[in-house]
C-alpha cells in the first residue's frame, strides 16, 4: 500500500526534528527514571548499603537518616507528616494493606465496603476477596464522564460502612474523582476513607487534610521513579486511623509493614516527590500544553473521534480516544514505533474489552477502538506531532479496510444491524 | 505480542481490498462477526455461473491484525477454485499459513465463516434465479 512510503517520509521528517523511535507515550503503564532520581539513589546500592533498621552503628544510621528525608519528602507532598508513612512494594501491595487492613481491624464496626466498578483491579480484587470473608461491597456505577454520582454515594453509605476506596485519577481515562467533596462526605460520616492515588500523586495536587484523605495509595515508578517500592499514608489523628498488618515479621514501619526497607527504592521515592513539590506547577502547564496539540492535531484531522471520560476533570498528560469503525490492536499495529495502549479486547489478556470504558456506557465497539495516550516529563512537541501523524493516517488507511466505516458512510444505522457474531470465539 | 511475518505483510499490504455490488446475481457477499466482539469480515466473491469458478474476491474487515491477515488470505486463497473447492478451506489451514498464536484462532474461524456465508448467498441467488428463468423460457 501505498502508505509505508508516507511512513517512511513521516520517519525522515521526525528523525531530522531529533525524534528518536520508538517513542514512549504509555505513561501511566509505568515511566522511565528521571535521571536525578537514579543518581540520588546509587550510593544507597554500593557504598550505604546500611539496613535502615541497625539501631547501633553508622551503616544503618546513614540508611535511617535516607529513609527519614524520604519520609519528610513524601509528606510534605501530600501536606501530612513524616510519621504518618509506610513503605511498600507498590501501590498493589498499599491498596491491599489499606482494604484488607481497615476491613480487619474495623470489623467490629461493620462489614460494609464502597468501592467504584472503575477502580483498578488492584482495589477490585482485594474488594472481591474481602466478599469471600463475610464482607458486603458496594460498586458504585460512574456517570458517562467517568465520575462517581455523590448523591449516590451518600446513599449507599450505612451504619454498617467502614471504608469508602475511590480513585483520586483512574489509571485509563484519567478522569479526577471529586476527592475533595468524597472525603468531606465521609468525615461527616464517620467513614474511613482511602484513594488509590498512583496516578495522581506527583500530577495533581493532593492535600490529606484539605481533602479529608485518611489513607493514599502510592507508588514511584508511576512519578518517574523505581519499580518496587510505594508508600500508604495512614492518617494519625483527627482521626487516627490503624490497619491490621498482612505481611508479619520485624515489625518494620510501626508494625504496618514488616520486612527490611527498600532504602534505595525509598530514596528513589523521596526524590520523585521532592521534584514534583518543586516542579508540578510548570509540569501541568508543559503537559496540558502537549496534550491540547494532539487532540487538536488528531480530532481536527479525523471525524468520529470521541473522548472518553471527563476533558475537564482529567490527569494532564491523559488523552483516551476512541476511533469509530477502527479496531484498537490494528491501530496499535499501524503505530508499532509509538508505544501506546488499548482498551480492545485484543490487547488485553482477558480478551475483555477495558472495563472502565464499559463502565461509561459507550459500548464494547467503542471500547475496542480506543487509544490511550499517556503523555510524560520527556515528551516533546515533535513527538507529539509524529504521533499525531501517525495515528491520523493508520485511522485513515484502517477505515478504507473498514465494512463498518463502509456501511456508516452508506447511513446503514451498525446498532440496527443483525450480526451473525461466531459465538464460540467469544 | 508479536506477529509473523506473513501477518505484518497481510496487514501491511492487503491484497484485495474493496467491494463490488452486493445485488448482483454473480456476487456472494459474507458477512460476519460483530462490532462489539472487536471483528467484522466483509468478504465478496465474484462467481462465474458456467463454470463455478470464483473469478474475483474482496474483502473488508474491522478487527486485529490477525482478522485482518485471515480475510485478506482467504480472498487469496478462493480466487481461481471452484465454489465446492473452496467450501474446502479450514480455518487451521490459516492458522498453519500464518502462523497465528492460539489466542488469534477464532480470527481463522471467522474468515472461514466469512467465505462459507459468501458462498451460501451467492447459492440462494443462483437458486432464486433458476425458477425465474426457467419460466420466462
Amino acid at each position: 500500500m501505498s502508505s509505508n512510503g508516507n511512513t517512511a517520509v513521516l520517519e525522515e521528517q521526525a528523525s531530522s526534528k531529533g525524534v528518536k523511535l520508538p517513542i514512549y507515550m504509555d505513561n501511566h503503564a509505568t515511566t522511565p527514571m528521571d535521571p536525578r532520581v537514579l543518581e540520588e539513589m546509587l550510593p544507597y546500592f554500593m557504598e550505604k548499603f546500611g539496613n535502615a533498621a541497625s539501631r547501633n552503628h553508622p551503616f544503618g544510621w546513614v540508611a535511617e537518616e535516607a529513609v527519614d528525608l524520604a519520609r519528610e519528602r513524601i509528606a510534605k507532598l501530600i501536606g501530612a507528616t513524616s510519621k504518618e508513612i509506610i513503605f511498600t512494594s507498590g501501590a498493589t501491595e498499599s491498596d491491599n494493606l489499606a482494604i484488607k487492613g481497615v476491613a480487619e481491624m474495623y470489623r467490629e464496626k461493620g462489614n460494609h465496603i464502597i468501592t467504584a466498578v472503575t477502580e483498578h483491579k488492584a482495589v477490585l480484587d482485594t474488594c472481591k476477596r474481602l466478599e469471600k470473608y463475610g464482607y458486603r461491597v458496594t460498586y458504585l456505577p460512574v456517570q458517562k464522564n467517568g465520575l462517581i454520582d455523590l448523591d449516590e454515594l451518600k446513599q449507599a453509605i450505612t451504619d454498617k460502612t467502614i471504608l469508602v476506596t475511590l480513585m483520586a485519577a483512574n489509571n485509563e481515562i484519567g478522569v479526577l474523582q471529586p476527592v475533595a467533596e468524597i472525603g468531606k462526605l465521609c468525615r461527616e460520616r464517620g467513614v474511613i476513607f482511602h484513594s488509590d492515588a498512583t496516578q495522581a500523586v506527583g500530577k495533581v495536587p493532593i492535600d490529606v487534610n484539605k481533602q479529608n484523605l485518611d489513607l493514599i495509595s502510592i507508588s514511584a515508578h508511576k512519578m518517574y521513579g523505581p519499580k518496587g517500592v510505594g508508600a500508604l499514608y495512614v492518617r494519625r489523628k483527627n482521626p487516627r486511623v490503624q490497619v491490621s498488618a498482612i505481611i508479619d515479621g520485624g515489625g518494620h514501619e510501626r508494625g504496618m509493614r514488616s520486612g527490611t526497607l527498600n532504602v534505595p527504592g525509598i530514596v528513589g521515592l523521596g526524590k520523585c516527590c521532592a521534584i514534583a513539590s518543586e516542579e508540578m506547577e510548570k509540569e501541568t502547564a508543559y503537559l496540558m500544553g502537549l496534550r491540547e496539540r494532539l487532540r487538536e492535531k488528531i480530532m481536527g484531522r479525523l471525524d468520529e473521534c470521541y473522548i472518553n471520560g471527563s476533558m475537564e476533570h482529567r490527569l494532564p498528560g491523559n488523552l483516551n480516544i476512541s476511533f469509530a469503525y477502527v479496531e484498537g490492536e490494528s491501530l496499535l499495529m499501524g503505530i508499532n514505533d509509538v508505544a501506546v495502549s488499548s482498551g480492545s479486547a485484543c490487547t488485553s489478556a482477558t480478551l475483555e474489552p477495558s472495563y472502565v470504558l464499559k463502565a461509561l456506557g459507550a459500548g464494547d465497539d467503542l471500547a475496542h477502538s480506543s487509544i490511550r495516550f499517556g503523555i510524560g516529563r520527556f515528551n516533546t512537541e515533535a513527538e507529539i506531532d509524529y504521533v499525531a501523524d501517525r495515528v491520523v493516517e493508520t485511522v485513515q488507511r484502517l477505515r478504507e479496510l473498514s465494512p463498518l466505516y463502509e456501511m456508516a458512510k452508506e447511513g446503514i444505522d451498525l446498532t440496527k444491524v443483525k450480526w451473525a457474531a461466531e459465538p464460540a470465539a467469544h | 505480542m508479536a506477529y509473523s511475518d506473513k501477518v505484518i505483510d497481510h496487514y501491511n499490504n492487503p491484497r484485495n481490498v474493496g467491494s463490488m455490488d452486493k445485488n448482483s446475481p454473480e456476487v456472494g457477499t459474507g458477512l460476519v462477526g460483530a462490532p462489539e466482539c472487536g471483528d467484522v469480515m466483509k468478504l465478496q466473491i465474484k462467481v462465474n455461473p458456467q463454470t463455478n469458478v470464483i473469478e474475483d474476491a474482496k474483502f473488508k474487515t474491522f478487527g486485529c491484525g490477525s482478522a485482518i491477515a485471515s480475510s485478506s488470505l482467504a480472498t487469496e486463497w478462493v480466487k481461481g477454485k471452484t465454489v465446492d473447492e473452496a467450501l474446502s478451506i479450514k480455518n487451521m489451514d490459516i492458522v498453519k499459513e500464518l502462523s497465528l498464536p492460539p489466542v488469534k484462532i477464532h480470527c481463522s474461524v471467522l474468515a472461514e465463516d466469512a467465505i462459507r456465508s459468501a458462498i451460501s448467498d451467492w447459492k440462494k441467488k443462483q437458486a432464486s434465479a433458476k425458477p425465474a428463468a426457467a419460466v420466462e423460457a
